[in-house]
C-alpha cells in the first residue's frame, strides 16, 4: 500500500489534531493537509488547509473527492463531556462520525486508510472489570452513560465500516486519559485543586498517556499499517494516591461512597465538573493492556507515572507564565494572506500544492 | 514502506518495565501497606497466635506462574493471609502470592481499599491467565469460594463443591502447575455458629455470620480469632501440561481434574485431622 500522502485530519482545533497536522507539515514527502473543524485551530499552522465544517461533517465527501484524499484521522470524537452539551456531543460522535465514514466510502473513494480516535470510555468503568481490558474484551455491562453510549455506537460504526471496506487500512484507538501541559480536560482541572478529592473508601487505578504520545500515536498511525483496534495508554498503572502523591497533593476523601453523583456537584464552585464518566473512574478506575499497540512499534515514551510528573512540573510553574504567553488566534484573513497572495516570498522547497 | 515485524502472538515481551521508584504495583497492591501489616499483624498471627506449622512448602516452584488452590473456611478467612505468609516465610525463593477475591470487595467501600493492596486480585479469568501466564506470578484461589467461608461449624473441614473447576480451566489455559493446600486450623479459628440472612440484606454484606465474637463486639469483633494451632500442608504439584494442547476445552477432564483434587485435599485434611491430638496446641 502507498504510503499516506494526502491527509485530512478532522477536530484540527483540538490540541492533538492541531500537533497531529503540524508533525505531518514537517515532512515533505506529505503533499496535502487538510484539517476541518467546526471550530478555529488552536494552534499555528503553515500549510494545513483549514475549512470550517459543521458539527455533522455533512460536506465532507466532497472535500474528500475534491483534493484526492488518501488517509483519514478522525480525531474529533469528544471523549470528555464537560467540553460540550450532550446534545451537541451526540450530533459530533454519533452522527458525525456516520457523514465521515460516508464520506470515505464508495467504489470511486480516494480514501485508503482510515484512522479512528476513540477512548478508553469505550470500555466503561464497573466493579466487574478485567484489571486490564484487552481490544478483545467486551465491556461487562452495557454503557451508563450518554457519552460511553455514543463513543459505543460510534465503533461499532467504524468497526462495520470497516468490515464492508476490506481494501481501507481502518485504524482505531482507545486512548486513555491524556495529561499534559496543553490539555484541558475534566482531569486536569481536578488534579489541578490543592487537594485531590476521592471517593471514601476508594483508591481507583487510573492510567494516563501524555499529550506528546497521543499526537506521536496518532502520527505513527498514519505513516505505518495498524489494521484493527489499539489501547493507547501509558506503561503502568497507578492508583489515585500515587497520582496525588506524584503532584504533590493530599488525597482528600471527601466524597461519600453513596449518592457522589449528587456530591461533586458542589466543586463546580471551585471550576472543576465533574462528568458521570469521571465519577465512575473515581470509584472504580480502569486499567488496559496495551500490549498490542507496543508490539505494533508506537512510539510511547511516557510511562503513566512519568504522565503525571510531567504534569506535576506543569503544575508548578503554570501559576507564575500564566498569562504571559498571548494564545493562538486563527485569523482567517491573514493565514489566506500567507498561503494565497502572489507577494508573499514562499521557499522554494515547499510543496507544489499551495498553488493547486 | 518499512515492513512491521508481525505482531507475535506472544505479547510477554511487551510487559511494562518494572519502575522501582514505585511502591505500588499495577494490579494496585502497596509493598507499604503490606510490609506494616506484615511486620504486625501477620507476624504476630503466623508466629503466635496460630503457631502456624508448614509442611511441603518446596512444592510452591521457585520462579514461573504456579496456581495454588486451598479449602477455605472462616467469616474473616485467616487463611489467606497465612498461606501469603507461609510462602514469604518458608520459601527458599519468597514471592509474593496473588489471591484472587470476589468482585464484591472492589465495590465496597469498607473493603475496596485495603483488599486490593494487600495482594487481593478481582477473580476475573483474564486477570489470572495475565497474572499466571504473562507474569509467571503466584496466585492463590480457594475454589469453595464464599460456599466455604459461609459454611457453619458443624460442617467443618467438609469441603464443599469446586466451583465449576474454573480453576483448573484457568491452569491449563495458563500451562501452569496446580499445587493443593490442605489447611487446618482456620476453621476453629474463627467458627460461624449461624447465618443471619436478613441482616446480610440489610446491611448489604457477602454474609452475616454468627461467630463467637460478631457481631456482639461489633466490627472489631470481626478479627476475634481464636487461637488455633495452623497447619498448612502442601500437596505435590500436578502438571497441566500433560494432557496435550488446549485441554480446557474437554469439560470432562476439567471435570474430573477438579474432582480428583478436591479429592486429595479432603484426603489430606482427614489424615491431619486424625494425627491432630490438640485444636489449640
Amino acid at each position: 500500500m502507498a504510503p499516506a500522502r494526502r491527509v485530512l485530519v478532522t477536530g484540527v482545533s483540538s490540541f492533538w489534531g492541531g500537533k497531529l497536522a503540524q508533525a505531518l507539515e514537517r515532512d515533505p514527502s506529505i503533499e496535502v493537509i487538510i484539517g476541518v473543524s467546526p471550530d478555529d485551530p488552536s494552534l499555528e499552522l503553515e500549510r494545513t488547509e483549514f475549512v470550517r465544517v459543521g458539527t455533522q461533517h455533512a460536506l465532507l465527501r466532497r472535500i474528500v473527492q475534491a483534493a484526492q484524499i488518501d488517509t483519514v484521522v478522525d480525531s474529533r470524537l469528544i471523549v470528555d463531556s464537560t467540553t460540550a452539551s450532550e446534545r451537541v456531543a451526540h450530533e459530533g460522535n454519533v452522527i458525525g462520525t456516520m457523514n465521515i465514514l460516508a464520506a470515505c466510502a464508495g467504489p470511486d473513494s480516494p480514501v485508503r486508510k482510515f484512522v479512528f480516535k476513540s477512548s478508553a470510555h469505550y470500555y466503561g468503568c464497573e466493579q466487574d472489570d478485567p484489571a486490564f481490558f484487552t481490544e478483545r474484551m467486551q465491556r461487562p455491562h452495557p454503557p451508563r452513560t450518554r457519552l460511553e453510549r455514543d463513543i459505543v455506537e460510534a465503533e461499532q460504526a467504524v468497526a462495520s465500516f470497516a468490515e464492508r471496506n476490506t481494501d481501507i487500512t481502518v485504524t482505531t484507538l482507545r486512548f486513555v486519559n491524556g495529561l499534559g501541559p496543553d490539555l484541558r480536560t475534566a482531569h486536569a482541572s481536578l488534579f489541578a485543586l490543592p487537594v485531590l478529592p476521592s471517593i471514601l473508601g476508594f483508591d481507583p487505578r487510573y492510567q494516563f498517556i501524555h499529550e506528546d504520545d497521543i499526537v506521536a500515536v496518532l502520527e505513527h498511525a498514519v505513516r505505518e499499517e495498524l489494521p484493527g483496534v489499539y489501547n493507547a495508554a501509558g506503561d503502568g498503572v497507578l492508583v489515585l494516591s500515587e497520582v496525588a502523591s506524584l503532584l504533590g497533593r493530599r488525597l482528600a476523601p471527601v466524597l461519600p461512597p453513596w449518592g457522589t453523583g449528587l456530591a461533586v456537584e458542589p466543586l463546580k464552585l471551585l471550576g472543576v465538573k465533574v462528568p458521570p464518566e469521571m465519577v465512575s473512574q473515581l470509584r472504580f478506575g480502569r486499567g488496559v493492556d496495551n500490549r498490542k499497540l507496543k508490539a505494533a512499534g508506537a512510539p510511547l515514551r511516557h510511562t503513566s507515572r512519568e504522565t503525571v510528573q510531567a504534569f506535576a512540573e506543569h503544575l508548578r510553574v503554570a501559576a507564575i507564565w500564566r498569562d504571559s504567553a498571548e494564545p493562538y488566534r486563527y485569523e482567517r484573513e491573514v493565514e489566506e494572506f500567507l498561503r494565497y497572495s502572489p507577494s508573499v516570498r514562499r521557499s522554494t522547497d515547499a510543496p507544489e500544492n499551495l498553488q493547486a | 514502506m518499512k515492513q512491521l515485524p508481525a505482531p507475535s502472538k506472544d505479547l510477554r515481551a511487551y510487559l511494562p518495565a518494572i519502575e522501582p521508584e514505585r511502591q505500588v504495583s499495577d494490579w494496585g497492591r502497596s509493598e507499604r501497606v503490606e510490609g506494616v501489616l506484615d511486620k504486625t499483624l501477620y507476624d504476630f498471627l503466623y508466629h503466635y497466635w496460630f503457631r502456624c506449622e508448614v509442611e511441603g512448602i518446596e512444592h510452591v516452584p521457585a520462579d514461573g506462574g504456579a496456581l495454588l488452590v486451598s479449602n477455605h473456611s472462616g467469616a474473616l478467612p485467616p487463611d489467606a493471609t497465612m498461606i501469603l505468609k507461609a510462602v514469604k516465610e518458608e520459601h527458599s525463593r519468597p514471592r509474593p502470592v496473588h489471591l484472587t477475591v470476589e468482585h464484591f470487595f472492589k465495590g465496597n467501600p469498607l473493603f475496596s481499599m485495603l483488599v486490593a493492596k494487600i495482594g487481593g486480585v478481582p477473580a476475573h479469568p483474564a486477570n489470572v491467565q495475565r497474572l499466571l501466564y504473562d507474569e509467571g506470578q503466584l496466585v492463590l484461589v480457594f475454589p469453595e469460594g464464599r460456599k466455604g467461608t459461609e459454611k457453619l461449624y458443624t460442617d467443618r473441614y467438609r469441603l464443599r463443591r469446586f466451583g465449576r473447576g474454573g480453576f483448573v480451566e484457568a491452569a491449563m489455559r495458563a500451562q501452569v502447575p496446580i499445587v493443593p493446600i490442605a489447611l487446618v486450623g482456620a476453621e476453629e479459628a474463627m467458627p460461624v455458629f449461624a447465618q443471619i440472612g436478613v441482616l446480610k440484606r440489610l446491611t448489604g454484606l457477602l454474609y452475616f455470620p454468627v461467630t463467637p465474637t460478631f457481631p456482639h463486639f461489633g466490627l472489631l469483633g470481626f478479627l476475634g480469632y481464636l487461637p488455633a494451632k495452623f497447619r498448612i500442608r502442601f500437596l505435590e504439584p500436578i502438571p497441566t501440561d500433560q494432557w496435550g494442547p488446549e485441554p480446557y476445552n474437554d469439560r470432562g477432564l476439567v471435570q474430573r481434574v477438579a474432582d480428583e483434587i478436591r479429592g486429595r485435599i479432603q484426603d489430606e485434611l482427614y489424615d491431619m485431622l486424625a494425627k491432630r491430638t490438640s485444636v489449640w496446641l
